[in-house]
């Protein structure tokens, strides 16, 4: 009698892997990219992230989780990282940490807030300041998967920032819309620039049945950002009729 | 700053259960032994310290699952939960 193998394999431990840091490249005055060399890294999906572990010298650890920032076809692992004021380990990453260095990293971590083109759409992403991270990320993918002849499936972003000059990508999510990969809206919530053209204001009920896809077009609706932030556009999109399963969420903590 | 802000969700303990479970389970579905309020472990409210993370019913707030990982011991408490379906993705 012979056997055959039937459950699917259960994957590998996560271990904890020593990245080097390749590049690091500022985004904004606050934010800066990390380019990261990651041995045997298995690839990523879009939205997912990693832990990353600092150690000090008296044995102290810091745990806190990054959003990868690249697309799986990219075949590396950026991550993005806003600089905290009274942050305990954003101040090492933004200010400190050089190329060449190590990190200590753990990953790629997520299966709920996670997005491919297979998954299809219409798709609508909310992100309020550092959350446009993992959505980056899913734009990133939309584009590289879809190659030269596809079209990834009807894409709307809503984008939530203080200051015009915190919003991270914002050169390369400016090229993005106006290769029409994807409809760009801004709301800025602080001081607006003399020229603005975008909204001034926090998310609201209006500004979402305005900008996120009708509830009976099904979209796939992922927002990310500060709790509170996360909490309130969720609640509204539940009120304006969205399906709760089809609006995924993922929240970042206080805001900086 | 209110409590409640500081919360995160399931999304962030998502590292901290694969040192206990072998799958990816931000995507599994727990159901509450409280209220009955089933979905996925990435939707339930987060409120981490430092010596491990509480997992709590959206609706009904009743701690789902503690985890307290200690040198040599792992502490786990998954009694506010009924029934916890965990997909076996291949992905990574």
């Amino acid at each position: 009698m012979t056997y055959r193998s039937v459950a699917a394999p259960a994957p590998a431990r996560l271990e904890w892997r020593v990245a080097t840091v390749a590049q690091v490249r500022d985004e904004t005055p606050r934010a800066r990219t990390l380019v990261l060399d990651v041995p045997r890294w298995p690839g990523h999906r879009a939205g997912q992230h990693v832990d990353v572990r600092l150690v000090a010298e008296d044995g102290y650890q810091a745990q806190r989780s990054y959003s990868i920032a690249s697309a799986p076809e990219e075949g590396l692992v950026a991550l993005t990282v806003e600089r905290l004021d009274d942050g305990e380990v954003s101040p090492y990453l933004c200010d400190v940490l050089r190329p060449g260095d190590g990190l200590e990293i753990r990953g790629p971590i997520g299966g709920y807030f996670v997005w491919d083109v297979a998954i299809g759409g219409p798709l609508s992403l909310v992100g309020g300041g550092s959350g446009i991270v993992p959505l980056m990320a899913m734009l990133r993918h939309r584009v590289l998967a879809g190659g030269v002849a596809a079209a990834g499936p009807p894409t709307r972003l809503l984008y939530s920032a203080k200051h015009w000059e915190e919003l991270i990508y914002r050169e390369e999510l400016g090229r993005l819309a106006a290769r029409g990969d994807v409809e760009l809206s801004f709301t800025l919530t602080r001081e607006t620039p003399v020229d603005w053209l975008g909204y001034r204001r926090r998310v609201d009920e209006s500004m979402l049945a305005e900008l996120i896809w009708p509830p009976a077009a099904m979209p796939h609706v992922f927002v990310c950002g500060p709790t509170a932030f996360v909490e309130v556009v969720a609640t509204l999109l539940v009120r304006l009729g969205h399906e709760p399963t089809r609006v995924r969420t993922e929240r970042f903590g206080p805001t900086g | 700053m209110q409590i409640e802000e500081l919360r995160l969700d399931g999304n962030a303990a998502g590292g901290a259960l694969r040192e206990v479970f072998a799958w990816e389970m931000t995507s599994a579905i727990a159901s509450c032994a409280g209220c009955g309020a089933a979905g996925p472990v990435a939707t339930l409210l987060n409120y981490g310290h430092d010596m491990g993370v509480v997992l709590r019913c959206p609706r009904c707030d009743a701690a789902m699952m503690r985890i307290v990982i200690t040198p040599g011991w792992i502490r786990l408490d998954a009694s506010g939960i009924d029934l916890l379906m965990i997909p076996q993705s291949t992905s990574v």
